[in-house]
Formats: structure tokens, sequence, C-alpha cells
């Protein structure tokens, strides 16, 4: 049960920020508009790219060179370097205004949770609530405990309970203010999968009640996948692409986000057919030895016969067989030769020249089982949902 | 057997009021250098570590010149209570302050700086004021540096020597403290109550750092206690 019921639905975060870094080995823009709805909002991007600088800015812990953040239309931060026209054409003094980030109302889990040391699981939880009355305080903080499903640690210390526990505790302890906006850094990247899926249920049984915008921060691809309802994708501090998780990762887009995706094969291809009556079309890839191009059959999507696009396949997506396989549900069955295998650390790397050079990666004991070497005959298995499409 | 146990009361009297003094003086200025980011921050902590290198003597004799009668400051305390600061427990304390400063502020600074700055950053988001941060966070956290730099302020002020000859002199029951009077009786050749009165002082001081590094056997403040015992 929620302690505490909004009676209106949040409005959504609405944040538009340039900051920039120099320092000796490189000068970084973070350069970025964006607004978030009630939900998941993922940010999603390698290290590096900006996504913990914009949960700061939004926190108050760093300061933007300019821009704009509103939550529920309350500014908390407003800098408008210059005075430059605003939109009804007026020139107007510079308008500044950046609220202290402990007036925010902003919930925040760092990267490394920040729980206090020296205080109890209790301690932690009502921290953000101490100058409410003390029947109050025990009320809310119970609620929260129960949610969160950690009654039973409350006499504990951070020290002495798990991860997935600390995860749930920091959790408590920043919705427990009910904040605007709930800010999360990597908060699952530690923990295995089902205590991942586990505290997300609780964070999202949560939030069904309380509706603020929540900014999820990850690196991860499967936590795109399993979360999103909106994914931003930031490279190099810019916003590069945006939609839901299929969208994203999954439709035509740019090819940086495929490389971030983890593509090891991209080719180029022209699209020879398509077949809306089964939902894929075929696409030849384009390589120099080839006449024709090598077919794949391939998920349908808004694309013209005779177009080019760019199609990546992981190499942990494609099975290897060393006889012809039959019966089975793929659609993409390949002949090619093994032209090198190469050990990276506990995967077997197979490069597999069929007209085009592909990738695959296998178990150290598939290379043993199939006694694979250089030179032997392997036919590839690739699902049409395995091919992932982009533009060129 | 002979003790001055004026001079051992005196001594005390010193010691706590100093480390009193340096207890709320040494908070703030540990903070600022902590948290800080003026530029030219090192120059007053090198200042304040000045103490730790130079001579008690030179210490002193400054202390003297500032306290007496021909500077600003002592014209202004002589035309306010009509005597000087020189030769009196005041113009002791004062001196002590000084001496004991760095072995006060320099483990706070330190135990302040050990916090990791992300609980005080989710201490902001949690809606605390940095007063509340202050003293919700940062100084439980630096328990174990709080108490090392109190006790060493107060271990150090009880066996100084050279400042307090300077500043005060030997004056009985105003400025002879238990190590001015060791001097003393060493200087009238009465040996066993040189003895008794340095054994005692030996002792008290073994168990003041016995309590501190007992205390901090497990904290923080270890860290501080050694970088400053070190020096």
């Amino acid at each position: 049960m929620a302690a505490h019921e909004k009676n209106s639905a949040s409005s959504p975060l609405t944040a538009r920020i340039r900051k920039s870094f120099v320092s000796a080995e490189r000068q970084f823009t973070l350069d970025v508009k964006f607004s978030a709805a009630p939900g998941f909002t993922i940010l999603f991007g390698p290290s590096g790219a900006g996504k913990t600088t914009i949960l700061d800015c939004v926190a108050g812990l760093a300061t933007p060179d300019d821009g704009r953040i509103t939550v529920d239309d309350r500014v908390l931060f407003e800098e408008n370097a210059g005075g430059k026209n605003n939109n009804r054409g007026e020139n107007r003094e510079p308008v500044r205004k950046n609220v202290p980030v402990a007036k925010r109302g902003v919930g925040y889990v760092l990267q490394d949770l920040a729980l206090f040391p020296h205080l109890s699981v209790e301690q932690n939880t009502e921290y953000g609530i101490a100058n409410l009355p003390r029947a109050e305080r025990k009320q809310r903080a119970s609620a929260m405990f129960e949610e969160f499903r950690i009654a039973h640690l409350r006499r504990r210390f951070p020290g002495e309970i798990s991860g997935g526990e600390r995860q749930r505790v920091a959790l408590a302890r920043a919705l427990v203010t009910d904040p605007c906006v709930l800010l999360l850094d990597e908060p699952l990247a530690a923990l295995d999968a089902a205590t991942k899926g586990k505290i997300l249920d609780d964070l999202r049984q949560w939030n069904r009640a309380h509706r603020i915008p929540i900014l999820y921060v990850t690196h991860s691809r499967e936590e795109v996948l399993v979360l999103g309802d909106h994914v931003l994708v930031i490279e190099n501090g810019r916003i590069i692409a945006q939609g839901t998780p299929h969208q994203v990762l999954r439709a035509p887009l740019q090819e940086t986000v495929a490389q971030l995706a983890g593509f090891e094969n991209i080719f180029d291809a022209v699209v020879e057919s398509v077949h809306e009556d089964r939902g894929t079309m075929i696409c030849c890839l384009l390589a120099g030895e080839l006449e024709n191009g090598l077919p794949l059959e391939t998920p349908l999507v808004r694309a013209e016969v005779g177009s080019r696009l760019r199609i990546g396949i992981r190499a942990g997506d494609i099975l290897l067989a060393t006889g012809p396989p039959a019966g089975i549900s793929a659609r993409n069955v390949i002949v090619g030769r093994i032209v090198c295998l190469e050990r990276r650390d506990m995967i077997i790397s197979a490069r597999v020249d069929c007209g085009v050079e592909m990738e695959v990666y296998l178990t150290l004991a598939a290379r043993e089982a199939l006694r694979l070497e250089v030179g032997l005959q392997v036919w590839l298995v690739i699902k049409t949902h395995s091919c992932h499409l982009m533009q060129t | 057997m002979y003790i001055d146990w004026q001079a051992f009361r005196l001594t005390l009297e010193l010691a706590v009021v100093v480390s009193a003094i340096l207890f709320t003086a040494g908070l703030p200025l540990a903070y600022w250098i902590a948290f800080s980011r003026w530029r030219w921050k090192f120059l007053v902590e090198a200042m304040i570590s000045l103490p730790i290198v130079l001579p008690p003597t030179v210490l002193g004799f400054y202390v003297l010149v500032a306290l007496g009668s021909r500077s600003p400051l002592g014209r202004w305390w002589q035309s306010l209570t009509g005597h000087t600061l020189a030769f009196t427990f005041t113009g002791l304390v004062i001196g002590s302050i000084l001496y004991s400063l760095p072995f006060a502020v320099q483990p706070f600074a330190a135990a302040f700086s050990s916090v990791d700055r992300k609980l005080i950053a989710a201490s902001a988001t949690l809606g605390a004021s940095p007063w509340g941060t202050f003293v919700r966070v940062i100084v439980p956290l630096s328990k174990a540096g709080l108490i090392t730099g109190v006790a060493l302020a107060f271990a150090h002020t009880t066996g100084e020597f050279g400042v307090v000859l300077m500043v005060g002199g030997n004056i009985p029951g105003v400025t002879r403290t238990a190590s001015i009077g060791i001097y003393d009786q060493v200087q009238a050749l009465n040996y066993a109550g040189a003895n008794s009165m340095a054994l005692l002082l030996l002792l008290f001081s073994f168990v003041v750092m016995a309590l501190v590094y007992g205390l901090n056997r497990n904290g923080l403040g270890r860290r501080a206690a050694t970088i400053v015992s070190l020096r």
C-alpha cells in the first residue's frame, strides 16, 4: 500500500541541458533535450556518453552551462545565457534559476547506492523524512518496508545485507520522500537476473500508484528490452535515437546504434523482394566476390524493393553445424568454410567465409565436440529475427 | 617524593581549555579545508601546519612579541583589561592554541575528506541542508578522526614546553606547567622530584595515546593519527 497517494497525475519532466567539460584528455559537450512521461525512460549508451551527468543535472548535483529543467511545471533550473529572445520575440534579461539540490524533491539512487554506513536500514529509510512527526515518519517508513520487502532488515546495517537488499533499501530511502522524479543510475548492474526482475516488479508496482517519471540509466541491452517504455540512446553527449526499445534497437536506425548494441556482423544489403504475407523480406548481402549477393530472409520493415539498407547480426545469434541441418525453423542456412578460429577469453570466435565473412561465437565445448578446424565446411543457421535492419 | 600538584592542575586546566577551544574552532576550519575549492587553500594549510616544523621557541617568541605591550593586539588588550597578555594564563592559552592547532585540525580535515562524497550528495538529494548533512553524516562518519584530533591536541598541550616558557615564563600557579616544573626541579638539581613528575607525565601521555589508538582500532581516525604522528 502506498504511503502517500498523489491526487493529480504528474506532468512530465522536461529537460534541455548543455554542459561542456574540458580536460587534458578530451573535450566533451553534453547537449540534450528530452521529456519524460510518468513511467520508465531509459537512458541507454556506452559509458562516458554523458548519462550520469544528465541525472546529476536533474538532481542539481551538477550545473548545466545552459538549459532548462522542469517537473510538474515547476522550474528546477533555468539558465538562459546572454538574454536571448524568448518565444514572444521580446528581449529579456538573462534568466537564472537554480533550485538547490535539497529543495528539488528529486529521488536519486546513485550508482553505488550511497547508503549511510553508520545508520541502520530503518534510519537510512527515514533519513529524508526526519522532519516529519514521529508517528507519520514511522508509518511512511513501514509502508516502504512492506512495499520493498525489507521489513525484516530494519535493524541491520548496510554492511550486513546483500547487494539486492541494499538496492531495495536505496529505493525505499529515495521513494519514501515522495519525489517528483526518480533517477536511477545503473541500479541493477551488479545483480543477477532473478533478483533484478523481482526488484523491478516492486518498483513498477510502486509506480502504478504514484506515476512519476523514472529516468533509468543503463548500458545493458537486456535491461532496455525488459524495461523500456521509452528509450533515449545517448552517445557522445547527444541523443542519437529515441523511441520504444524495438524501434531503437530493432528497426532501421543509424549505424551507431547497431554498433553500440554489439553487432559483430554488419553488412550492406539490397532489398530483393518483400513478402508481406509472410511478414518477411529477402535481402541480398553485397560483397565483392558475389555477383548476386547472398540472400537472407529478414523481418519486414518499411523499405522499397531495391533500396539499400544495412543488416546487423550478432555473432552469438548464429548457429554453426558441421552437416546440412534439416527440419529446423530458421529460414537462413548458409554454407561456408571456416577461415579462422580464435579463442577470446571463454569463447571461440570463428570466421566463416560464405561469400561474405561472418563472425560466429561458440563455446569451448562446442569447438571440441564438433572438432572444428580451419578449412572445414560448415553450415550457418540464422533466424529471420536475428537479422537487425538499419538505415545506411 | 615531591610532586608539584599545582603545576599538574594548571597543566590539566590549560589542556582542557585549549582542546575545547580547538575542537570548537577546529571543526569549521577543518570543514573549510576539506571542502573548499579555493585555489590558494594550500597556503592556509601550510600556515596551520607551521607549528609542526617550527621550533617552539620561534613560535613562542613571536607570540610573546604579539602579546606584548608594543604590538597593536597587546595594546588593545591592555587598554581593555589594564594588564598585558604576556606571562598570564590567557596568554598561555593563546600560545597553546596556535601551537596545537595542526594536531587538532589535520585529523579533523583528514576525516572529513575521507567521507565519501556520494554520501554527501545522497544526503542533499534526500533534502538535508549542508548543516544537516554535516551533523547527520559527516560528523558521525568522522568520529574517529575527531577523537584523535582532540586527544592529540590535549596531549600535545600537556607536553608543551618551549612556547609556555617563552610566553608564560615560570610563575607558580599562573604559568608554571608540569613540563616547566620538571625543568625547574632539574635546575635545582632535585633529580628525584624531576623523575617523579616526569614519570607521571610519561604515564599520562601513554594512557592518552593508548586511548586514541584503542578507540580507533578499526576506524578512519587511525589513518589520521598515523599521518600526524609521522610528521
